[in-house]
């Protein structure tokens, strides 16, 4: 009885001292954008495995974090000046992310310390914006906690924290919604096994968000060949229009 | 009915966007003004990004003219010989006005100046619209006839700039500084605003130019055609925010709303017309007055770099 406690504990001991494997999966790694495209659902699934791989892992939490393609933001901040509403104050971000997302099994403030949750960007307070040129910290606080809220409003932003779903300890599963204006890209998937307030191992899956089709072509005309794209807008109009106007005359 | 637009990147519902466009196509039939000052602050309330909001609409606009254009034109209600000057000046007012909007964008007040213009313009037109047809609505009623004895005559300022034009179908013997001047200053308006000028442009030919009410109107779309056409070359040049798709299915609203306008415009009278175009005219400066001074909902506002 003695030995089969202690063998358990040396067990307990070694898988503690070693690292646990992840095997992430995503249910998509290309969303294609096009006509009809209104958003769609991400499944981000896998396992996380004892690394004897005879049994589940356990005591561990799972996040996962999703996030889009950054991109360098002015943030405007409109103050009352002379009685009416004007934009005022400004700061630059140098890398905000497109779309953030974050799921966890509990609560993230539960799981891990602040520092460690700054570190992986476990939240939307820590989004990493990168500010360029020299702020005081408070504005930048401020700034940075407009920014979040309003991209959580066009739910761009956004935590779950029970979002996480652990069966049997090895099945890890996250259901995150990405709207219609999510920008194309490669988005990151990024789940990390977290044990006693520690991360103890994490991987990542890439998802590519692109436009195909017609979107595709449209986009692209209208950047590279912009002269011509502005001719057809301006050809169509008129033929519709004409064509209405001969309709009226007929009518 | 869901339609992703490829520029604007986000899906809406194509229905809402049409029946907009028939909304505006109703006014521009019923009024004969191009109703951008309507499309756009819509758009914008529905969740299209600004600039597309505006670049779209202009394109959109033009539709909207080249109709009217050919209708007026087949009952001679086009000067093309002002409507000429006046491109012309349209045309250059719309090159000072991307000057001035990539000015006012750089240094972040492009939102508050579209909304002062649109306040003291609006403001000004439907106050104007308003006394002037509730008169003409109480003169009716009393059976008095129209007091309109007095000719129409062009502003004094007019005929003080030098050299002079025959302007034949508007009937004016003018320097066509006035026209090019309107011209320019309606230019500016379409970039910065994203509206085709004609709810300035018809009183400021009625009552500043002093053109014959015949061919106000057709002149005026004449101009809003060229120039909403150069102002969407323009945005597809530089902003290169012209969503073809919404363009598109605001054109099939506006289309088939204009007919319904111009059946409903044959059955009201003119004067009852006006008063409620600037009802709506002056409810929208309020709107706009309003949303000035109170907090904004979003006190933030985040542009790409």
């Amino acid at each position: 009885m003695i030995r089969i406690g202690f063998l358990f504990a040396a067990l307990l001991m070694l898988t503690a001292a070693r690292e646990p494997i992840l095997v992430p999966e995503v249910s998509q790694h290309e969303i294609q954008v096009q006509q009809g495209f209104t958003g769609t659902n991400l499944l981000l699934f896998g396992a996380v495995l004892d690394p004897a791989g005879t049994r589940a892992a356990r005591g561990y939490d799972i996040v996962v974090v999703l996030k889009g393609p950054t991109e360098a933001v002015r943030i405007r901040e409109k103050s009352r000046i002379g009685g009416i509403w004007v934009n005022a104050d400004s700061t630059d971000f140098r890398s905000a992310p497109s779309f953030f997302a974050v799921a966890a099994s509990r609560p993230v403030k539960d799981i891990v310390d602040d520092r460690t949750a700054a570190i992986y960007e476990l939240g939307n307070d820590y989004i990493q914006l990168s500010p360029s040129g020299t702020i005081n910290p408070e504005e930048q606080v401020r700034f940075t906690s407009g920014l979040v809220d309003l991209k959580r409003r066009k739910g761009l932003y956004k935590e779950d924290m029970h979002g996480v779903k652990l069966s049997g300890g090895v099945l890890y599963q996250a259901r995150i919604a990405l709207p219609s204006s999510v920008q194309t890209g490669t988005y990151t998937a990024e789940t990390f096994a977290i044990s006693d307030g520690r991360v103890v191992s994490s991987a990542i899956a890439k998802v590519d968000v692109r436009k195909v089709g017609f979107e595709r072509f449209i986009e692209v005309f209208a950047q590279i060949w912009s002269f011509w794209y502005g001719l057809l807008a301006v050809a169509l109009s008129t033929a519709m229009g004409w064509i209405a106007g001969r309709l009226f005359a007929m009518g | 009915m869901d339609v992703y637009l490829p520029i604007a990147n986000l899906s809406v519902n194509g229905l809402v966007i049409v029946l907009l466009g028939a909304l505006t196509g109703v006014l521009s039939g019923l009024f004969g003004v191009g109703g951008g000052f309507l499309t756009t602050p819509l758009m914008i309330f529905y969740g299209i990004p600004p600039t597309v909001a505006a670049a779209s609409a202009t394109t959109q606009v033009t539709g909207a003219s080249v109709s009217g254009v050919i209708a007026h034109s087949r009952r001679g209600g086009v000067d093309y010989q002002m409507g000429g000057v006046t491109v012309v000046g349209g045309i250059l007012g719309t090159g000072l006005g991307a000057l001035l909007f990539n000015f006012l964008e750089s240094v972040g007040q492009i939102d508050t100046a579209i909304n002062i213009l649109y306040v003291v313009l609006l403001g000004t037109i439907g106050t104007l619209m308003a006394k002037e047809s509730w008169g003409a609505i109480k003169a009716s009623r009393s059976g008095e006839g129209r007091p309109r004895a007095a000719k129409r005559r062009h502003h004094p300022l007019v005929a003080s700039l030098p050299l002079r034009w025959r302007f034949y179908r508007s009937g004016l013997y003018i320097s066509p500084l006035a026209p090019l001047l309107l011209g320019m200053f309606v230019g500016i308006l379409t970039m910065l605003m994203g509206v085709g000028g004609g709810f300035i442009l018809v009183p400021a030919m009625l009552y500043i130019l002093g053109m014959s009410a015949g061919v106000v109107v057709g002149t005026s779309l004449f101009n809003v055609m060229f120039v909403t056409m150069v102002s969407t070359m323009m945005h597809a040049l530089t902003t290169k925010a012209v969503d073809i798709v919404l363009a598109a299915l605001l054109l099939l609203g506006s289309v088939s709303g204009a007919q319904l306008g111009s059946m409903l415009a044959q059955k009201a009278k003119p004067e009852s017309l006006r008063f409620i175009l600037a009802a709506i005219v002056l409810l929208i400066a309020l709107r706009m007055l309003y949303g000035l001074s109170v907090r904004p909902d979003e006190i933030f506002t985040v542009i790409p770099l």
